[in-house]
């Protein structure tokens, strides 16, 4: 056994792992305040990607200055998005407002390629490219220096994500929200406030997870297909918790990697699924999803 | 201005006049109806079930727009300002705290985190002593902090709900069936603690309960509600005369159940 590559493949899925998570909080955040299941979360991130690549290549900025720029402009979609689209079907079926994010994600598709057309694109480097050495008991192990900063990028910005939800009193006014909106209201809770800030959270995380994930892969108008594995994840690390997301996004993308390594690439979405099938029979609500507190 | 102030002393803090309340656009739960709460006072709401008790209560705080209702007729006075048009959070933050029906404690999160929420309805810089005042009245909630609010006990989670409202020290509480599902001994406890909010931080309340002996001891003046409208009003030491009141509301007379309903039926066809 080559201790020093199962290492180095281990780094690799983690780090594909931390976008998964990051991609996942921005469904979180929304999913937990408004109950809302955000289909269109792969092509919100698809857009981030191409509004990235608009600044940088289009404009030619310099990447500090596209980054922070493609995410306020992330934060606007989110809050279009709810203002225009979500609002308006407050208290309607949970199913219509479903329906509303699948063609939202098909609109935007047909948006980004009638504005940059289909074809592949790569990003304009901005990541440091100085391979990395981690020191092991085995050797030196490489580590992709893509991967490595993008996945550091999307762990702090899901810690800052965690800390908010526990300790800033605006993340226990969306906690509350979430539990029992009437109640949020008589409490003085401005809730379509509540709502608004949530998908600018979830389109801002959505959005960076894009930046990041084209920076390592390049870009297209099929990345999409990436909310995929995007909803595996939160359904096996439970839909409102953000430490599922996390802890489900950084395992799935450790046996992703394994299993693409040892078993060939055709076992990718076989162990994926497998997984989130033995997670449903077990814990249907997730690894860290809440259960219904029932007092009878 | 001594005079000035000696007037708004005196001025109702809420005033409902003649409203009428419609849900989705056909069915009519109010009609024509009014009541005053004056400052400080402790004014009950009784009626059977139905009657349109917690729909005149969300009325008043403005909820009953997210459950497709709308007052058609009428307005509605608090601290003399008229309410058309405010958002609930909005009337929250002036002083008008409505605790629901059924507890409604956000169950998901702590006590201290219930607390924190309710800060939400606090104008700028009480909500420190907030707190304070609140494990004041209610130390059992101080034991319990840390603890999940759905895990509360029922008489644990309406002290909770009771203590969100007191943390915005608000001028007037609605409060809806505050003795919903709890014990005889617990009841007693509650509306002890909801007499004391009124007379020592003087918040007005205007209190719903299907338990009307209990709403009598602590209350100044009574509505009585029957299919959308007030039948009977008075300072409660009248009522409590009143031979059909007690007969109706605090079971007291020797009138069969077969009579009820004969004068139940009487009295809707008359009005």
């Amino acid at each position: 056994m080559d201790w020093l590559f199962l290492f180095e493949v281990a780094i690799a899925g983690l780090g594909a792992g931390g976008l998964y998570a990051l991609a996942a909080v921005g469904f979180v955040v929304v999913y937990k305040a408004t109950r809302v299941v955000n289909m269109a979360i792969g092509e919100i991130l698809m857009l981030g990607a191409f509004v990235f690549f608009g600044f940088a290549s289009g404009l030619g900025w310099p990447p500090w200055a596209a980054v922070p720029a493609a995410l306020v402009v992330g934060g606007l979609f989110g809050g279009v998005v709810e203002r225009t689209m979500i609002r308006p079907m407050l208290g309607e079926s949970p199913i219509a407002v479903f329906m509303i994010t699948v063609g939202l994600g098909s609109l935007l598709v047909g948006l980004v390629e009638l504005v940059w057309s289909p074809e592949p694109r790569r990003l304009p480097a901005f990541l440091p490219d100085a391979p990395i050495f981690l020191p092991t008991p085995w050797g030196e192990a490489y580590v992709s220096p893509k991967t490595a900063y993008a996945s550091a990028a999307a762990l702090v910005l899901i810690t800052g994500f965690m800390l908010a939800f526990r300790y800033w009193r605006g993340g226990v006014a969306l906690r509350a929200t979430a539990t029992d909106r009437g109640a949020a209201y008589t409490v003085g809770i401005n809730v379509p406030l509540v709502f608004a800030t949530a998908w600018i959270a979830g389109s801002v995380a959505a959005f960076g997870a894009g930046v990041l994930l084209g920076a390592i892969g390049g870009i297209s108008s099929t990345m999409g297909v990436f909310g995929l594995s995007v909803l595996v994840v939160v359904i096996v690390g439970g839909l409102d918790s953000l430490l599922g997301a996390l802890v489900a996004g950084l395992l799935i993308g450790l046996l992703e990697a394994l299993a693409g390594t040892f078993l060939g690439g055709e076992y990718k979405l076989l162990v994926t699924f497998g997984l989130l099938v033995v997670v449903l029979l077990i814990r249907p609500y997730g690894l860290f999803g809440t259960r219904e507190i029932e007092r009878l | 201005m001594t005079i000035a102030t000696a007037t708004a002393g005196t001025a109702a803090v809420l005033a409902v006049n003649n409203i009428e309340v419609v849900y989705h656009d056909t069915i009519q739960v109010l009609r024509g109806l009014s009541l005053s709460v004056p400052r400080g006072a402790v004014v009950a709401l009784l009626g059977a079930n139905g009657a349109g008790k917690t729909t005149t209560l969300k009325a008043v705080s403005r909820l009953l727009e997210l459950e497709n209702g709308a007052v058609t007729a009428g307005d509605i006075r608090f601290a003399d300002q008229p309410i058309a048009g405010l958002a609930p959070h909005t009337l929250v933050r002036r002083g008008l705290f409505h605790v629901l029906e059924g507890r409604r404690v956000f169950e998901d999160l702590t006590v201290e985190e219930n607390l924190t929420a309710a800060t939400y309805a606090c104008r700028s810089g009480t909500a420190r002593a907030g707190f304070e005042l609140v494990y004041e009245y209610f130390p059992r909630l101080y034991e319990r902090r840390t603890s999940t609010a759905g895990y509360l006990s029922g008489g644990e989670q309406q002290m909770l709900a009771i203590g969100r409202a007191l943390i915005a020290s608000p001028q007037l509480m609605l409060l809806d069936e505050p003795s919903l599902g709890l014990s005889p001994i617990l009841v007693e406890t509650i509306f002890e603690i909801i007499a004391r909010i009124n007379r020592e931080q003087g918040t007005a309340l205007l209190l719903v309960e299907q338990n009307a002996a209990m709403a009598f001891a602590i209350a100044s003046y009574a509505y009585i509600l029957e299919t959308g409208k007030v039948v009977i009003d008075g300072p409660v030491e009248r009522l409590m005369r009143d031979e059909d009141v007690r007969e109706f509301y605090l079971g007291q007379g020797g009138r069969s159940y077969r009579d009820v309903k004969h004068y139940k039926r009487r009295k809707r066809w008359l009005s």
